[in-house]
């Protein structure tokens, strides 16, 4: 049961960003930015970052969520998979792989970042501006599975949940929507 | 050095807002309502900064610790042995009401992992008077904050040294909060032309 009374209708993040908007709107924006803007990233890739992050962080409820949404975006259901338990044979380019290995230092702590992870990933071809949307996008979910785990949100247990829910974040994105949530 | 070309006059994570001003408009929007707005939040100002202190004292971020322990001294009133307790991580001996401590310790749980927090601590917070949406705050801060130093220190940003600039820093954005635009530092980095 959640810490603080929130809607029971919405789980996991979906409750909190409904607790508070005015913190929600932001955070939302930003989400927005990070994984729908103009990017080099494609959107399957940069879901594939949040849920690598979560999995290291052992957030049920994001890394449900966004293997379930890099799933849909790859058009693929085994990528996310991989990406979680055997990073080194991710079925992902080189630059992806040097990527996600900085994700996972940034999600332990920021200053694990290596210069040798950096170089390796700018010799696969990462651009500056890839290196930054990574790290940034790896600190944005270290926000957002301590925010729903710190106060013990509601995981669904029921996979199909998640595919609903991530057929949402691909049609809708991440702004707030109008009956938003109805399909969940 | 930092690890991506950042604009060298700026430190920590200002060089990052200029670098990415798109990015930057979220994220201070987001600090603007969280810990600088007094009526956002039954927690004041001050108290919202010391968590924000505290939690990038636990995660070894230099760069935020030094700054939100400046911003949290100027919401003080100017008390700065608050914030050294804070910042060296000694939340029981900081002069701060048993709510405070109590949230400062789910804070200290949240920076670890979210599923650190026991409904204990929910309990004991509660007990020292914290309301729901106190407890949510905190939780949020202390999140917020572990993004904040990822975001500084994955990107090896420029740490001064000088304990100057962190005062300056925390004195503009005590006092005008986090919309304006933050000004140029000398950096001894930089070569004289």
């Amino acid at each position: 049961m959640p810490y603080i009374p929130l809607k029971e209708n919405l789980s996991g993040i979906t409750g909190l960003l409904d607790y508070r908007k005015d913190t929600a709107l932001p955070i939302r924006e930003l989400t927005q930015i990070l994984l729908r803007g103009e990017s080099t990233l494609t959107e399957g890739e940069r879901e594939l970052i949040a849920a690598v992050v979560s999995y290291g962080n052992e957030c049920a409820f994001c890394t449900a969520a966004h293997s379930a949404a890099a799933d849909l975006l790859l058009d693929n259901n085994t990528i996310a998979e991989k990406a979680k338990f055997e990073p080194d044979k991710a079925p992902v380019t080189g630059k992806m792989k040097a990527l996600l290995t900085i994700a996972r230092a940034v999600q332990k702590n920021g200053k694990l970042v290596t210069p040798v992870m950096i170089d390796e990933a700018k010799a696969q071809g990462a651009t500056d501006m890839e290196l930054h949307d990574t790290v940034l996008i790896a600190a944005l979910f270290s926000l957002y599975n301590r925010y729903v785990d710190g106060l013990a949100s509601v995981t669904p247990s029921d996979p199909a949940f998640y595919n609903r829910l991530a057929a949402i974040l691909k049609d809708k994105g991440y702004m707030p929507s109008e009956n938003r949530y109805a399909d969940l | 050095m930092p690890h991506i070309d950042l604009p060298s006059e700026y430190p920590g994570i200002r060089s990052l807002f200029i670098y990415s001003p798109v990015t930057a408009k979220p994220l201070n929007d987001l600090v603007q309502t969280l810990m600088h707005d007094p009526g956002t939040s039954t927690l004041t100002p001050g108290e919202r900064e010391l968590i924000a202190a505290y939690t990038s004292s636990l995660n070894e971020c230099k760069y935020c610790a030094s700054t939100h322990g400046a911003i949290a001294k100027y919401q003080l009133n100017g008390n700065a042995d608050i914030v050294q307790d804070i910042l060296k991580k000694d939340i029981n001996k900081a002069e701060v009401s048993d709510k405070l401590k109590a949230l400062l310790h789910i804070a200290g749980k949240v920076q670890d992992s979210g599923k650190s927090v026991s409904s204990d601590d929910i309990s004991k917070a509660k007990e020292q008077g914290a309301t729901d949406r106190e407890i949510h705050d905190t939780v949020l801060i202390a999140a917020a904050f572990c993004m904040f130093n990822r975001y500084v220190d994955g990107l090896a940003t420029w740490t001064p040294d000088d304990a100057a600039v962190y005062d300056a820093i925390g004195e503009q954005r005590a006092r005008e909060g986090y919309l304006t635009k933050p000004f140029v530092v000398k950096n001894p980095a930089n070569k004289t032309v």
